[in-house]
């Protein structure tokens, strides 16, 4: 771990880079000179960072592997979805600020309740059999938002599962997921997003409660022996993780003018792990440029046609290589002397 | 009637599962690994079958042979090139590493077979059995799929047990430093063990094509995805496990998608995954951990 | 092994046979162990484990290797729940008590296998210790309120207090897990202390030290009694640190007490001699 000063930094610097970026692409689109493609990723790459950001807590901070974080994000999208569809045809609310607003509340809620849920019998697990839980309910969440249908009607909703006969506005359509959607995301919405979630996990981290997280994190016997109830604190971690990537689900489906449940699938919550990964076991800083970095590369390979994806997978099997080869290791330390990262070796042990 | 025939189909996916989930479990229990690519390279082994028997035209035994050979020497290069090197690194590191070969075979079988789905050939060619004045009808597919893993099981847990190899498995399994210094090649045995995983791979590509005809690149993440869990189920590591694990799953599977709700199969399979280990945290078979204060 | 004394008061028997020093006697004894017993399948690991110690005892459990001592640690923090008998911390029976809730209640311990938080710096290791002493809310952490300034900046000086008891306070920014043996087994014993403790538990402190810095421990031992006023069981195998400063010691063999007593009383015991001691002193001679 780093001292407090070179944290202090560390955290600066990553707020000013931060504000300094969203200045700068702000005027860009002003001034129209920014890219089409750039700037429709833009909001998908403010809720990538905070479902890294997020994921980061549970697996760097807290040291548990999850493989269902997008269940968490698929929850928070069609709650978001729902409730701004049901504020626009039930209230006639058109103020599309106040209602994503709400929306994104909403869905943080609802995804943090869920958490809280989940997290209780899957918290009693360890190690890869808490990681395969959470992958199971990540699918059993996917698969029951095949079959949800919610429509609105006046000022009530209506719920069916396993049945689309419901009265009034559909909302949800099973299988079909949130069809007509009103994109009503904005890319300033989605950085004050970053930099909230950004504030929540980098003051937790640095607090009473963010160190009994990584006491149990590191050593779980000599933590409950110092009077530190684990389960009440990887389930902080576990229910916060939620509630953010709820709201960046919700960010996101308000995005979008379609959105189906099969998106937020296994594949989505492992290339969250990989940006949690790539940027460094417990280095939030190492999230944010692993997430922006892997949701343009993509885009940015994309004159390679079909080899893309082959290309995307090289790629990072190599970074892997690399990045845990001892020599290149070495080398790495004699360039930048005293960086370390954190969690990495706990989760070794 | 309909319960019975539920049943035996529920049997035979699940003995799908328990093949591939054996090559899950074998690798965890030696490498501690999560070999996330193993269902790929199912479908691997599924697509040579097809180009064999389709282009090439070779006899059944032929291609099935071919297939496992591919498959044996994809695991092996598989492990060569990317886990080995990462033998001391994070757990994690290794999963990603893995995810990322995953992605790599089907993107390269992407490019060489395309997206549009292969219909396999019904290679095993048998007809069915009617049981109880035809009241029962149960396909040739689902009888030799059982039988094939009865056989499987039978002579792996006889090398594991018997053999010296298997010794040795059992040995690095336990703790890989002290089997070095007991003369045990630990590296070729954590070959040996892919190479068995993966010739695996390849019979299970051939039976789940078989009953599922449809192949494509992503052909093997599910039933890899619902393998893995399988082997969870059963306590990873345990090789039994794997084996009670897999077809309990295919039969709670089926039941489920015949009684309660198709739309819902799935969710039932992990929901029962997840109540057996909040009643048992280390699988069906697996042995709880201790730790040493 | 009678070189160093540091014991004063004279040791006086407790109404149940045991000793406390006389000094303890007007409060309630800090442990009070009847019948403590836990079973490993059919193996009885501590058997019949009664002891009884004063407010500002230092005792020493001592045994050979696989005696059960270290399971008598993981009985009195509870990672183990007793199959028999009963403990009474300050008079208080401990019950079905968890790791968490021991701790609260005022046992805090050592591990043998030194167990720090290795990724956290020194001080946050202490910190750690406090974290029940000097609280605040999850909600005033994350949105800085007045309150986390206070209770952070109250926690930063004791831990500077605390490791000023080994002269540490120097050493508060680096990581605990790059701090060298003798400095990581102190560090334990003052992120022990951090928990406010009535009864703390140490778990071979001298393991790996040399010769002076045993001494300077034992001095820092009978400190942190004096200082805090706390008693203090010790797990040791160097003969003279637990005959330099244990007013009482236990001995215990498969899982039984074979002998308790006072230094002397135990050098004397032909039981102790014959399993324990005798060989020592065939050794040394």
């Amino acid at each position: 771990m780093k001292t407090k000063k070179a944290r202090l930094i560390t955290n600066a610097v990553t707020y000013g880079v931060l504000i300094a970026l969203f200045i700068i692409l702000t005027v860009m689109i002003n001034n129209k000179s920014i890219t089409r493609t750039l700037k429709g990723q833009l909001i998908p790459i403010c809720s990538w960072i905070v479902m890294a950001v997020s994921l980061n807590l549970v697996v760097g901070i807290s040291g548990e592997l999850s493989l269902g974080h997008a269940g968490f994000m698929s929850i928070g999208a069609f709650s978001g979805i729902v409730i701004s569809g049901w504020l626009l045809n039930g209230f006639g609310m058109e103020d599309t600020t106040l209602r994503l607003l709400l929306a994104i509340i909403a869905g943080g809620l609802i995804a943090g309740i869920f958490g809280a849920l989940i997290g209780i019998p899957v918290l009693r697990l360890r190690g890869d059999y808490l990681a395969i839980v959470t992958l199971a309910f990540g699918e059993i969440i996917k698969n029951v938002m095949n079959c949800v249908y919610t429509s609105v009607e006046g000022t009530t909703l209506h719920f069916g599962f396993l049945n689309s006969a419901l009265p009034g506005t559909l909302l949800l359509n099973g299988p079909m997921g949130a069809v007509k959607v009103k994109a009503i995301s904005t890319f300033t919405a989605g950085f004050i997003l970053v930099m909230v979630t950004l504030v929540i996990v980098l003051n937790l981290v640095n607090s009473r409660s963010g160190r009994a997280i990584m006491a149990a994190r590191d050593n779980r016997i000599a933590a409950e022996a110092m009077g530190i109830n684990i389960t009440k604190y990887k389930m902080m971690a576990f229910v916060t993780a939620a509630a953010l990537a709820g709201m960046a689900g919700a960010l996101y489906g308000l995005s979008m003018a379609t959105l189906v449940p099969t998106k937020f699938s296994f594949n989505e919550s492992i290339n969250v792990l990989v940006f949690v990964v790539l940027g460094g076991i417990g280095n939030i800083p190492g999230s944010i440029v692993a997430a922006t970095a892997l949701t343009i590369l993509p885009e940015t390979l994309r004159f390679l046609q079909n080899y893309r994806m082959l290309a995307y997978a090289i790629l990072l099997i190599l970074v892997m290589l690399l990045s845990n080869n001892p020599m290149v290791k070495n080398l790495w330390r004699r360039l930048i002397p005293g960086r370390k990262d954190n969690g990495e070796e706990a989760l070794k042990a | 009637m309909v319960f019975l025939s539920n049943l035996v189909n529920g049997v035979s996916l699940g003995s799908i599962y328990a093949i591939i989930a054996l090559g899950y479990t074998m690798v965890y229990g030696i490498a501690k690994m999560l070999n996330f690519a193993h269902g790929d390279v199912i479908m691997v082994g599924a697509y040579i079958i097809f180009c064999a028997a389709h282009y090439w035209q070779l006899p059944f035994p032929a291609a099935l042979l071919i297939a496992m050979l591919v498959s044996t020497a994809l695991g092996i290069t598989i492990e060569k090139l990317a886990y080995k090197p990462l033998r001391q690194a994070t757990s994690l590191a290794v999963l990603i590493t893995a995810i990322g070969m995953s992605y790599l075979l089907q993107n390269t079988a992407l490019l060489i077979w395309g997206a549009n789905p292969k219909v396999f050939p019904d290679m095993l060619n048998i007809g069915s059995i009617s049981l109880f004045g035809g009241q029962l009808l149960i396909k040739g597919e689902t009888l030799i799929t059982i039988l094939v893993n009865i056989v499987i099981m039978v002579a792996l847990t006889l090398f594991i047990s018997r053999s010296r190899m298997g010794k040795a498995m059992r040995c690095v399994s336990e703790d890989k430093g002290a089997a070095e210094l007991m003369g045990i090649n630990v590296n070729t045995t954590i070959s040996v063990t892919f190479a068995i995983g993966s010739a695996l791979a390849a019979v299970a590509g051939l039976l789940l094509c078989s009953s599922y005809p449809m192949l494509q690149p992503t052909t093997g993440s599910m039933p890899g995805i619902k393998a893995f869990t399988a082997a969870v189920f059963g306590g990873i590591g345990s090789i039994p496990g794997a084996m009670l694990g897999g077809v309990l799953l295919g039969v709670i599977e089926i039941l489920g998608k015949a009684y309660i709700s198709t739309e819902l199969g799935d969710a039932i399979v992990f929901a029962v995954l997840i109540i057996v280990l909040l009643v048992r945290p280390t699988g069906l078979l697996g042995k709880p951990v201790r730790e040493k204060v | 092994m009678n070189g160093n004394r540091r014991q004063q008061t004279p040791m006086v028997p407790y109404p149940s046979g045991a000793i406390v020093p006389e000094r303890d006697l007007g409060s309630i004894p800090v442990l009070e162990c009847s019948h403590l017993g836990i079973d490993f399948g059919g193996l009885k690991a501590v058997d019949d484990f009664n002891v009884i110690m004063g407010k500002t005892e230092i005792a020493g459990l001592i045994g050979p290797n696989g005696a059960g001592k270290t399971t008598v640690f993981n009985l009195l923090t509870r990672v183990y729940q007793p199959t028999r008998g009963t403990m009474m911390l300050e008079g208080r029976d401990m019950g079905s008590m968890t790791t968490v809730d021991a701790n609260k209640a005022g046992i805090a311990r050592t591990f043998q296998n030194i167990r720090l938080f290795d990724n956290m710096t020194v001080e946050e290791n202490v910190r750690i210790g406090l974290h029940n002493q000097i609280r605040y809310g999850m909600f005033s952490g994350i949105l800085r309120m007045p309150n986390y300034w206070k209770a952070e900046k109250k926690q930063h000086e004791e831990a500077l207090e605390l490791l000023n008891i080994f002269d540490m306070a120097s050493m508060s920014d680096m990581r605990a897990g790059s701090l060298p043996y003798g400095a990581q087994r102190r560090l334990e014993i003052v992120r022990a202390l951090a928990t406010h403790p009535k009864l703390l538990l140490l778990d071979e402190p001298a393991a790996g030290m040399n010769p002076h810095e045993t001494e300077e421990l034992m001095d820092n031992i009978t400190r942190i009694r004096d200082q805090f006023q706390i008693a203090i069981l010790l797990i040791e195998h160097d003969m003279n640190l637990v005959m330099g400063i244990c007013e009482d010691i236990c001995v215990l063999n498969f899982g039984r007490i074979i002998a308790k007593g006072t230094p002397d009383e135990i050098q004397r015991n032909p039981a102790v001699i014959e399993a324990y001691l005798g060989k020592q002193k065939e050794a040394q001679a």
